[in-house]
């Protein structure tokens, strides 16, 4: 029969964290964070904002936020890619027809 | 042409002044003509942690600024007479170091030193960047603490981009890991991040581990710099530090708890 620390113990185990020692903890969060901070560092400093440029343009025809323009950089080997992905809401089409027309 | 080392950090506390004061005794213990400079220009500390508080009457500032000659701001160490230190000025102006002043200060002790050890100002400000800018070796000084390591790979992105070596694509500076207060029975407990665990974030090649010791304060209490502490495992640790640094195979030790653990096998300590 099992007792309640067994019932714990179980429990426990399913818990990805509580089995874990703070340290195992802290090297996860760190690759992680790590990772992170060297692929920003290989960006150009000019990305921010060429973002809120482009935003700027687009926002004369349709109204978008901040948030629904990504941009990607990446490197590989000698060639690199800049990738635009700009998310136009529902109705941007009408609207950014009309502007045109009233241009 | 002397070898420009710096001992930086990005994190503060983590015992890049205690490092470079116990770099700089026990390289010119080995009889190299050895000089220390302190960049934490406007809280200046080398020379307390050294000892040689007292003595200070120019300063690194007033040499870029021409206000008086290297010999006379050099401080010869009253217990090693290979070793000289340079101290920060307080002046509050943080830009008074001058990337060429310093430039031509550190060519000017190149004539005459082997090694040229430059104690960084934590943060990436001005003093870290001209302390960092024109060396040769980094010493980067890591407690197995998340802060700190996340701050040393800030630093390595910054050798790596914004030094003097970087800008002229000439050989990248060599990067040294120094692990500082390190405590193996909080290792073994999983409390603290290993010595493996901090080498693998970081890929870097290490140097030294040093371990958590009350000698430190008593050391920087009296103004001797640890590594003199030769009963001390912190001392010894500096000992060995020094040793690797020019070049000899020292085993690892202080990395294991109590007996001889896993990590112990594993560097052969």
């Amino acid at each position: 029969m099992s007792s309640f620390a067994d019932y714990f113990r179980n429990n426990e185990a399913g818990n990805t964290n509580r089995n874990k020692t703070s340290a195992v903890i802290a090297k996860e969060r760190l690759q992680i964070l790590v990772a992170y901070d060297r692929m920003a560092r290989d960006r150009p400093s000019y990305l921010p904002s060429l973002k809120q440029e482009i935003l700027d343009v687009i926002r004369k025809y349709v109204n978008v936020d901040l948030a629904s323009v990504s941009v990607r950089y990446e490197q590989e080997g000698n060639q690199e890619i800049l990738e635009l992905n700009i998310v136009l809401p529902e109705n941007a089409g009408r609207v950014l027809e009309a502007a045109l027309e009233n241009n | 042409m002397a070898k420009i080392v710096v001992i930086t950090s990005g994190k503060g506390g983590v015992g890049k002044t205690t490092t470079a004061a116990a770099m700089g005794m026990g390289l010119a213990m080995l009889g190299h003509r050895t000089v220390v400079i302190d960049f934490d220009v406007g809280l200046r500390n080398l020379d307390l942690i050294m000892g040689c508080e007292r003595r200070v009457v120019y300063d690194f500032v007033n040499v870029i600024n021409g206000e008086a000659n290297l010999n006379q701001a050099l401080i010869r160490d009253k217990r090693c007479d290979k070793l000289y230190i340079l101290p920060a000025s307080q002046t509050r102006d943080k830009n008074a170091l001058t990337k060429d002043g310093v430039g031509q200060v550190l060519e000017d002790l190149g004539r005459s030193y082997e090694y040229v050890i430059c104690d960084s100002p934590a943060g990436i400000e001005h003093g870290a960047m001209m302390a960092m800018y024109y060396a040769d070796d980094a010493i980067v000084v890591t407690n197995p603490e998340v802060a700190s390591v996340r701050d040393s790979d800030r630093m390595l992105g910054i050798l790596s981009s914004k030094s003097k070596r970087a800008e002229t694509d000439a050989e990248p500076i060599i990067e040294h890991l120094l692990l500082t207060r390190y405590s193996p029975e909080r290792v073994v407990r999983g409390e603290m991040l290993s010595v493996t665990d901090v080498q693998e974030i970081l890929s870097l090649k290490l140097l030294g581990v040093i371990p958590e010791s009350q000698a430190v304060l008593n050391a920087s209490n009296a103004g001797v710099p640890v590594i003199l502490d030769a009963e001390s495992d912190a001392g010894r640790a500096y000992q060995d530090t020094v040793l690797r640094f020019t070049g000899k195979e020292v085993p690892f030790r202080f990395i294991e708890a109590g007996k001889r653990g896993f990590l112990g096998r594993l560097f052969g300590g």
